[in-house]
């Protein structure tokens, strides 16, 4: 099965990160915002007496849709199609991109309007787009400050979140023809500003190119949910409208939307229900619809019966909101389209471990983003099952040899007692203060910011045979 | 009772204080402690850094040794994680089912200090005493992994002398995650200075955890620091034999 293609890898996370870590301001703006929307969020999934069966709920709806995945992608074709929608099949992000790229050029039409959506991003529409001479239009405000700042999206739900207001006024006045040029860093008028800008291109622009948060199977009927109404406008207004949906995307029935229309604003926005849900089914009068549903390494995913669950994620960035990780690092550290705990176990999956190695690794454990998740992916345990199969993937190294060595002295109780004897002699690193302080490399990974204690003279179970 | 101690590897090469005080605190409640000489290590660093396989024959060692256990007490809530909840998955998932067995018997009897002392013994008032302001830090395997709740602050609270004071951001991880302190040992460092400024915004002086892998990184970094602030295992302070 081939693995994903696109925006899905990046550089080295520990090198990645270093530049959010480096930048205090940039740091304090994801603390504060991710901190903000943390106790909205558990302030509203608090509420719901029924929120862990609504949880269990939404993990079971998932894991039906991705056992049954090819009877459940079939009915949602047929359903499409007598609905006058012509579906499309896209393997990976090249094709998927190539499919898009051709019925817009059918159209005779040099610009879309988009929809946010994180499939495109992920497939890397837009660039594509460009390279056919087509310009693509965020209408999402973040997704547009990102787009005009020639800039990479850093949150799931929150693009721009490493931004500030002066920035973006700074931007708006930069890239937005006819803007105010008294324009003030006002939240308001930041956003007038881009209403004025979106109306322009809602009223010309006759393509749109949306994705899915939610493609229902039995009925053909297709969901996108958000806050602004801006994709409304692209859904409704333009003749043509292209919908690029991953393949996990789908529930069975259209009572399985209940479930998640509680989950998803809950968990995402910290909101009880996002302002405007879409719903279509088919095209309206005068519109030509179409659906190019794409893999992209989604199936080789569906193959590891432990890596599975990450299809089950509705992207509501729960997870990046809660992982100290995520909060100091930032999303750009994860090199892929979906940064956070998720993105570290679904783009090394999507793509293969092979190309993506220091993600799995891009966590402490702790474990906070499977509490949060709500359709219960144990991101925790994936983590460690795909850096074994990092491991698997390479040859010998220091590390692994070290590892070896290791296990072999802890299956001898004899041979681990001589070992932890012998770290008596670092009892000679150990300074006045009785600690060990800077060490040269391999040691300054710890010591370069945290002093070791001195070895004890004594094992623990030394000292119990002898006492 | 006779409680069988996993005194765990980081306890026994580095932190042999921890041991002593949990057998001490064991004994002064009148139970009998045993040490299995055939423990090492359960094999959790080698699980988590993607090196399982490996792992296996850690994970037999282990289980051979405490087979024969009534009980197994560690004075570490990773550790008891490790075994309870990835011992018997590891075995399984590489062909091991007889190995899954046993090690599910041994994790069904093994209990993080805490846990036993309030869930098994049903104490609280362990007899310390231990006249410092204390902040507590409940690491991330407690918490989410066992789930140990507020045992910890329960014993703690029956501490004489004590003087117990809440950490802000408590439940938030300190960077140490095993390897990951190493791997990524910058953006550790990162979540390890918040924490440290948490802990030092509350004037304690003494921070206390169940898990020494996490103290010996925030101890580590208060101590680089020259804070002032300990590092010291929960087993220390409520065997009251601190200095």
């Amino acid at each position: 099965m081939p693995g994903g293609t696109g925006n899905l890898t990046g550089e080295p996370f520990p090198r990645a990160a270093r530049e959010a870590l480096g930048n205090a301001q940039l740091r304090r703006n994801l603390g504060k915002a991710t901190g903000t929307i943390r106790a909205k969020r558990a302030r509203v999934v608090a509420e719901l007496p029924d929120w862990d069966g609504l949880r269990a709920a939404g993990a079971a709806i998932k894991d039906e849709v991705l056992a049954g995945l090819d009877t459940h992608l079939l009915r949602l074709e047929q359903e499409l199609t007598e609905r006058g929608t012509t579906v499309h099949w896209a393997r990976d992000a090249e094709e998927a991109n190539r499919i898009v790229t051709d019925l817009v050029a059918a159209t005779g039409s040099r610009e879309v309007i988009k929809v946010k959506s994180m499939a495109t991003a992920e497939i890397g529409l837009n660039e594509a787009l460009a390279e056919a001479g087509i310009s693509a239009v965020e209408t999402d405000l973040a997704e547009l400050i990102v787009q005009l700042g020639d800039d990479r999206s850093s949150h799931i739900l929150v693009p721009a979140i490493h931004r500030n207001r002066a920035e973006i006024r700074d931007l708006f006045l930069r890239e937005m023809p006819d803007v105010d040029p008294a324009l003030t860093d006002d939240p308001r008028a930041l956003a007038e500003a881009a209403r004025a800008h979106l109306r322009r291109k809602f009223m010309t622009v006759d393509v749109a190119v949306s994705g899915a948060n939610f493609a229902v199977a039995e009925t053909g009927a297709l969901v996108v949910v958000e806050s602004e109404g801006n994709g409304r406008m692209c859904l409704t207004l333009p003749r043509t409208l292209i919908s690029v949906v991953g393949v996990e995307k789908l529930v069975p029935r259209w009572q399985d939307l209940e479930v998640f229309l509680q989950l998803l604003p809950r968990s995402s926005t910290g909101e009880r229900m996002n302002p405007y849900t879409s719903v279509w089914t088919g095209p309206t009068e005068g519109q030509t619809a179409h659906v190019v549903l794409v893999d992209n390494g989604r199936t080789a995913t569906l193959a590891d019966p432990d890596g599975r669950a990450a299809l089950r994620c509705i992207r509501c960035s729960a997870c990046l909101n809660s992982c100290p990780v995520y909060e100091r690092a930032g999303g750009h550290a994860y090199g892929s389209t979906y940064p956070g705990p998720i993105g570290a176990v679904l783009s090394p999956q999507l793509t293969g471990v092979d190309r993506n190695p220091t993600l799995p690794y891009a966590s402490s454990l702790c474990g906070v983003c499977y509490d949060v998740c709500p359709v219960a992916i144990d991101i925790p345990s994936m983590l460690v099952h795909l850096r074994e199969r990092v491991v698997q993937a390479k040859p010998v190294t220091p590390e692994s040899a070290a590892m070896r060595g290791l296990a072999w002295a802890m299956t001898s109780p004899g041979r681990w007692r001589r070992f932890l004897r012998a770290g008596r002699l670092g009892r000679l690193l150990g300074g006045r203060r009785g600690v060990i302080g800077r060490m040269p490399p391999p040691l300054a990974a710890w010591t370069d910011t945290r002093d070791l204690p001195r070895p004890p003279e004594q094992t623990f179970q030394d000292w119990w045979e002898s006492r | 009772m006779r409680v069988a101690l996993f005194v765990t590897c980081l306890v026994d090469g580095l932190f042999p204080q921890v041991g002593k005080a949990t057998a001490a605190l064991l004994e002064r409640l009148g139970h009998e402690v045993v040490v299995p000489r055939g423990q090492t290590c359960c094999g959790q660093m080698h699980v988590n850094t993607g090196y399982a396989e490996q792992a296996v024959p850690v994970i037999r060692n282990h289980v051979r040794a405490f087979a024969d256990a009534d009980v197994v007490v560690a004075p570490s809530g990773s550790c008891a994680g490790s075994i309870r909840h990835q011992h018997a998955k590891v075995a399984a998932q590489h062909g091991h089912a007889r190995l899954a067995e046993r090690a599910e018997e041994v994790a069904g009897r093994t209990y993080e200090l805490s846990e036993f002392l309030v869930d098994v013994l049903g104490v609280t008032d362990v007899g310390a005493y231990f006249p410092h302001r204390v902040t507590y830090h409940p690491t991330c395997h407690s918490l989410r992994v066992l789930g140990v709740g507020d045992k910890p602050l329960r014993l703690l609270r029956e501490v004489r002398g004590i003087d117990l004071v809440e950490l802000p951001g408590a439940e938030t991880c300190c960077g140490f995650g095993g390897t990951f302190a190493l791997k990524n040992s910058e953006t550790s460092a990162a979540m390890l200075a918040d924490k440290m400024s948490a802990v030092l915004s509350t004037g304690a002086k003494v921070l206390t955890a169940g898990d020494s892998s996490c103290l010996m990184h925030i101890g580590g970094g208060l101590s680089r620091l020259r804070s002032g602030t300990r590092a010291l295992h929960l087993a220390e302070v409520l065997a009251g034999v601190a200095r």
